[in-house]
C-alpha cells in the first residue's frame, strides 16, 4: 500500500518529482510464475501435453457438430482456427487420389490441384466478400468456408464406398443424390454463418462464389472414378 | 437499385448547369488523359453522351480510380485496400442489369455508356471468366462422355486439367486483349486528337461482361449435333461480337477509315477464335452412325474440325 501511495505522487506535480528519490522502485508486476491456481488464459504450459491437444481437438468437434446442424450461430466465428479445415482438405485430396491416374493427363486432380482449389478458392472468395463490403474477418471467412467442406467431404468417403459394390448406372444415382444434397448443405451451412456480415443488396454477389466453389468441389467427388 | 441512378439524374442538372457557367473549369478526366479535350467536348455540346460524361466526374464519393494505370486520382494509393474496395462497389441488382445489357445489344446503346455510367467494376470480369472456365472444361468433359457412352472400350476419365488449360486461355483473353485494345486506342487517340475514349477498367469490364454469353451456350454444346452447335456459336457470337462493336464503334469512328474498320474487324475476329477454339478444344466432333447403315462412314472422334466448304 505504501508502494501505491508513493506510485500514485506523480500524479499531484510531475514537475517536482526527481526520479532517483521519490519514485521507489518496487512493486509486485510479475505474474505468479509456477502458482497452483490454474490459470488456462495466461498459463497452459505446464498442463500436460494430452490436455493441449484434447483442448483443441474439442474446440475443432464442437464446430463440426455447428456445421452438422447450421443455425446462425456465432460459435464458428468468434473462436475460429483453421485446423479443421486443414483436416477436411487433407482428408478429401487424399480420398481424390487412387482414381483413373494412370496417365497423368486424363486423370482426376492430382493432391496439389484439390489443395490449390480448396484453398486459393477459398482466399479468393474471402477477399471477394471482402471486397464487397463484408464485415467478417479474413482468417473467420477462410474457417467458415473450410469447415462446410465437411458435408462434401462425408460425401467422398460414402461414394468411395459405394464405388468398391461396383461402378454401374445405380452406384452412379446413388453417388448423383448423395453429391447433390451434400453440396447443398455445404452451401446452405456456409450461407447460414455468413449471409449476416454483408451488405443487404449485395447478398447475392457474394453468395454466389461460394455456390460456384462447393458446385466445383462436389463435380470432383462426383467424376471420382477408380482405377480398372 | 434505383438509388444510386437516380442520385446521378439528380446531379445531372446541378452539374450542366455549373459546367455551363463556367465552361474553363476543370473537371476530373475520367478517360481521356488531357483535362482540356473532356472539358472542350462538354462545353461543344457534342450530345447528351459527352454531357452525362462528364458529369459524373464531379460525383463526390464516387470512386475516381477509373484510370487505373494512371492511379493519381484513386481513392487512397494502390497499396491500400480501398483502392480495390473501389473496383467493386456495385449491388446485385446492377450486376444483373449489365448482363442482361451484354446479353441484348440494341444499335443506340452503347454498352459503356448506357450500362456502366462510369461506374466499372471487376466483380462481373472476374466471375464471369471464372464460370465461364468450369463451364466449358465442365460441358467439354461431359459431351466427351456422353458421345463415346457406346463404345465398349470407353473408360471415364475427369480430364481434370482441361480446366486449367480453359483458365489459362480465358484469363488471357480477357485480360490481355483489352490492354492492347485499350493501349492501341489510347495511342490512336492521342495521335489523332479524338475525344471519348474509354478507361482500361471499361475496356476490360466490357469484355468481361461480353463473355457472359458464351456460359449458356458452353452448356447447350453438350447437345450433340454438330448443326446445333455451329448455330449456337454463330448467335453468341453475332450477340457478343455486336455489344463490342456497339462499344466501340462510336470511338474508332472518327479514325480514318482504314484505322476503323481494321480495328472492329481485329476485336471480332478476336472474339471469333476465341469461341471456336473453345469449342473444338474441348468439345470433340464426332460423327454419329447409325448401326444398320454400313455404307456410312465409321465413328471419328476428332478435335480438329471436319472440313468446311
Amino acid at each position: 500500500m505504501a508502494a501505491a501511495e508513493e506510485a500514485s505522487r506523480p500524479f499531484a506535480g510531475l514537475s517536482d518529482v526527481s526520479i532517483s528519490e521519490d519514485i521507489p522502485v518496487e512493486g509486485d508486476i510479475s505474474v505468479p510464475l509456477g502458482s497452483t491456481r490454474r490459470d488456462d488464459e495466461f498459463s497452459t504450459l505446464d498442463e500436460p501435453v494430452k490436455e493441449t491437444i484434447l483442448r483443441d481437438l474439442r474446440a475443432v468437434g464442437n464446430k463440426f457438430v455447428h456445421v452438422l446442424y447450421p443455425k446462425r450461430s456465432t460459435a464458428l466465428l468468434r473462436d475460429w482456427d483453421l485446423w479443421g479445415p486443414l483436416l477436411l482438405c487433407v482428408t478429401l485430396a487424399l480420398l481424390l487420389q487412387g482414381g483413373a491416374a494412370d496417365s497423368d493427363d486424363q486423370g482426376g486432380p492430382q493432391f496439389a490441384e484439390v489443395f490449390v482449389i480448396v484453398w486459393f478458392g477459398s482466399i479468393i472468395i474471402t477477399l471477394n466478400s471482402k471486397l464487397l463490403g463484408g464485415t467478417i474477418s479474413f482468417f473467420q471467412s477462410l474457417c467458415v468456408l473450410g469447415y462446410c467442406i465437411m458435408p462434401l467431404t462425408a460425401a467422398m468417403a460414402v461414394c468411395r464406398i459405394v464405388l468398391v459394390g461396383g461402378s454401374g448406372t445405380v452406384s452412379f444415382a446413388v453417388r448423383l443424390a448423395v453429391v447433390t444434397v451434400s453440396f447443398g448443405w455445404s452451401t446452405f451451412a456456409s450461407t447460414a454463418f455468413l449471409a449476416d456480415s454483408q451488405p443487404p443488396n449485395r447478398k447475392a454477389l457474394v453468395v454466389y462464389p461460394v455456390f460456384l466453389f462447393y458446385f466445383v468441389i462436389g463435380w470432383m467427388i462426383l467424376t471420382f472414378s477408380p482405377s480398372q | 437499385m434505383a438509388s444510386p441512378n437516380d442520385l446521378q439524374f439528380q446531379e445531372f442538372e446541378e452539374a450542366a448547369e455549373l459546367l455551363s457557367a463556367d465552361p474553363g473549369a476543370s473537371t476530373l478526366s475520367m478517360s481521356s488523359s488531357k483535362n482540356t479535350t473532356t472539358t472542350a467536348a462538354a462545353t461543344a455540346g457534342g450530345g447528351g453522351e459527352d454531357v452525362k460524361l462528364d458529369l459524373s466526374d464531379d460525383e463526390e464519393g464516387q470512386e475516381e480510380s477509373s484510370e487505373l494505370l494512371g492511379g493519381q486520382k484513386a481513392t487512397g494509393g494502390f497499396w491500400t485496400f480501398e483502392y480495390y474496395q473501389s473496383f467493386f462497389n456495385v449491388d446485385t441488382m446492377q450486376v444483373l442489369d449489365r448482363v442482361k445489357g451484354s446479353m441484348m445489344p440494341l444499335p443506340g446503346r452503347n454498352f459503356i455508356k448506357h450500362h456502366l455510367r462510369s461506374n466499372p467494376d471487376l466483380y462481373g470480369p472476374f466471375w464471369i471468366c471464372v464460370t465461364l472456365v468450369f463451364s466449358v472444361a465442365i460441358s467439354g468433359n461431359l459431351s466427351g462422355f456422353l458421345t463415346k457412352m457406346g463404345t465398349s472400350t470407353y473408360h471415364y476419365r475427369p480430364q481434370f486439367h482441361r480446366v486449367t488449360i480453359a483458365a489459362v486461355v480465358i484469363f488471357m483473353y480477357a485480360w490481355l486483349v483489352p490492354i492492347g485494345l485499350w493501349g492501341f486506342l489510347t495511342w490512336r487517340q492521342g495521335a489523332e486528337r479524338q475525344i471519348g475514349g474509354y478507361s482500361f477498367l471499361e475496356t476490360v469490364c466490357v469484355y468481361g461482361y461480353s463473355l457472359f454469353i458464351y456460359i449458356p451456350t458452353s452448356v447447350l454444346w453438350i447437345i450433340p449435333y454438330e448443326w446445333v452447335r455451329w448455330t449456337l456459336i454463330v448467335v453468341a457470337m453475332v450477340i457478343s461480337g455486336s455489344v463490342l462493336v456497339l462499344t466501340f464503334w462510336p470511338v474508332v469512328r472518327d479514325d480514318t477509315k482504314v484505322m476503323a474498320v481494321a480495328t472492329v474487324a481485329t476485336i471480332v475476329v478476336l472474339h471469333t477464335l476465341l469461341a471456336i477454339g473453345c469449342k473444338m478444344y474441348f468439345f470433340q466432333t464426332a460423327v454419329h452412325v447409325p448401326a444398320s447403315d454400313p455404307t456410312a462412314q465409321p465413328i471419328q472422334f476428332t478435335t480438329q474440325p471436319t472440313e468446311h466448304h
